[in-house]
């Protein structure tokens, strides 16, 4: 029996210090799904991400797997975070992504390496595979990094802005590659800033202004109504907000 | 030459001293490689603060007794670092703030503990160490200390690389990131404290992060900057107990001193990123 594959937010609150960043958000991500997050800045999009991610724990509510395990998601997180001078090559972080296989004591066999570097050539990189990574572009990174969650071959793709600040000919690879995950019928959640993005390559999208304004196909999501509404929920810090007293309403 | 190593090679405690530095330096230098690379050369410097309560209550209870003052370290040093870790983890502060908090604390406990109770030069001893005063049970202390974190290093060592570079998808892959960075900070203890019999308190972390950082302007490849910090720390230790020997020097400072001279050395001619490198106009090349 195939246990069908989903991802059901239940009344879900995430935040930080009893502040919630995503407040209340009921719904569900379908297998095969290849949904955009959008939203203005503070809407809770990356935290989203965080919770599903099992970074995060809910403040309420909850995030049920179904037919998937924590070891079924790949996560990318945005780059800031990497240090250039990190004396590290490009085949090394590329095969992180072999880790659920190798753990901490297996070796990385042959047909590992090559299974990289297939991955290294899918996202254009070819011939790279030497090289430190700090030496890379932002973008050429971010094409490792892909190719890391090649080699993760995970059924659940999270994506916190994968095309910022990348040039054309990257957005154009790395969204073939997404277009391959979602031919796949693998679930892709990805934050996203550029709305003709969206439109063009997802065909469902989730409004976040840390409450759901909506979630379903794009072009309903993507309406004039919908973001002035998500625009006009304050994103301000409320240092003595009062409890909230909505509870369950699931 | 003769004259330079003769002396110095008299009686059991040199070679005892050398045996000493060598385990510290095989296992120590790793560790430094790590701290610099997770940006930690400062908590090291200050972990070492940490031991110095434990180290004033077992010399008060037996003495200038090193195994006795081995165990006291340890003890003192793997208290505080649990607390700053666990302090991080459960509360708004992170763990450097944390940790310059506890290790001011620890070190004013230390220095209450002493005071009225050494002469100067015994508490010369506990703050620079003193190699040349190993005894057995010490050494065979820091053998064992050493090989103990030689093995959780290569047991541990693609999780360390990949927790180092890229600690967000190391928490994405799996939840050992904090066993991990405990483990690690054990290890450093462990070894400050044994650096600390032979180059005191405030030395120990010396042979850690200077052959750390001095290796890192010699190549680009992990294992490589791991294998010359060994060597670094090693070459060291050695002419610096010698130089001591012969020229009735403090061992530990001597030592890190001599490890300084690779640091500038390293700075100036190092080919990834050194000084002189950087600043001769060489004609570039091809795309």
């Amino acid at each position: 029996m195939v246990t069908e594959r989903f991802i059901q937010l239940e009344n879900l609150t995430l935040g930080y210090e009893r502040h919630p960043a995503v407040h209340h958000v009921t719904g569900q991500f379908e297998n095969g799904c290849l949904t955009a997050v959008v939203g203005p800045n503070g809407a809770g999009k990356s935290t989203l991400l965080k919770g599903l991610s099992g970074a995060l724990k809910p403040l309420e509510g909850r995030i049920r797997l179904n037919g998937i395990s924590k070891s079924d998601i790949a996560f990318l997180p945005q780059q800031m975070h990497l240090d250039p001078s990190f004396p590290i090559s490009v085949m090394d972080v590329v095969c992180m992504g072999h880790w659920s296989r190798s753990r901490l004591f297996g070796t990385i066999t042959m047909s590992m390496v090559d299974f990289a570097l297939a991955a290294l050539n899918d996202v254009g990189l070819d011939g790279f595979q030497n090289r430190p990574a700090g030496v890379l572009s932002r973008g050429q990174m971010q094409r490792v990094l892909f190719a890391r969650l090649l080699v993760q071959d995970a059924q659940v793709m999270l994506l916190d802005e994968p095309f910022t600040a990348i040039d054309e000919a990257t957005l154009e690879t790395l969204m073939s590659v997404v277009q391959k995950w979602h031919d796949e019928e693998r679930m892709v959640i990805a934050v996203m800033h550029d709305v003709s993005q969206v439109l063009e390559h997802f065909p469902s999208a989730l409004l976040l202004a840390r409450e759901c304004i909506a979630w379903g196909a794009t072009k309903q999501v993507i309406c004039e109504d919908n973001l002035k509404a998500a625009r006009d929920i304050s994103s301000s810090w409320i240092e003595d907000a009062a409890i909230c007293e909505r509870g369950e309403v699931a | 030459m003769d004259t330079l190593i003769e002396p110095a090679l008299e009686g059991a405690d040199i070679y005892r001293a050398i045996a000493a530095a060598v385990a510290i330096s095989l296992s120590g230098a790793p560790l430094g490689v790590f701290l610099v690379l997770r940006r930690m050369s400062l908590s090291g410097d200050v972990y070492t603060h940490t031991l110095l309560p434990g180290v004033a209550v077992a010399f008060l209870i037996a003495g200038e007794s090193m195994t006795t003052m081995i165990v006291g370290g340890l003890a003192s040093g793997l208290i505080v670092a649990c607390l700053a870790g666990l302090v991080a983890r459960y509360t708004v502060l992170r763990e450097d703030a944390a940790l310059a908090s506890f290790y001011m604390i620890s070190l004013s406990v230390g220095m209450v503990l002493l005071a009225g109770h050494t002469d100067a030069e015994e508490l010369l001893h506990v703050l620079f160490g003193d190699v040349f005063a190993i005894d057995g049970v010490s050494l065979a202390v820091i053998g064992a200390v050493s090989s103990l974190t030689l093995f959780v290093l290569a047991m541990m060592w693609r999780a360390l690389v990949i927790e180092s570079y890229d600690p967000v998808f190391f928490a994405s892959v799996n939840g050992i990131g904090t066993i991990m960075h405990m483990t690690f900070i054990i290890l450093v203890i462990l070894n400050l404290v044994i650096g600390a019999t032979a180059l005191g308190t405030v030395m120990a972390i010396g042979l850690m992060t200077v052959p750390g950082a001095s290796a890192r302007f010699w190549s680009r490849d992990l294992s490589v900057i791991v294998g010359l910090s060994i060597a670094i720390a090693l070459t060291s230790s050695f002419a610096g107990i010698l130089a001591a020997a012969r020229f009735d020097l403090p061992a530990g400072p001597t030592i890190i001193f001599v490890s300084g001279g690779w640091f500038v050395v390293s700075i100036l001619f190092g080919r990834c990123g050194g000084l002189i490198l950087r600043l001769t106009k060489r004609p570039h090349l091809e795309t």
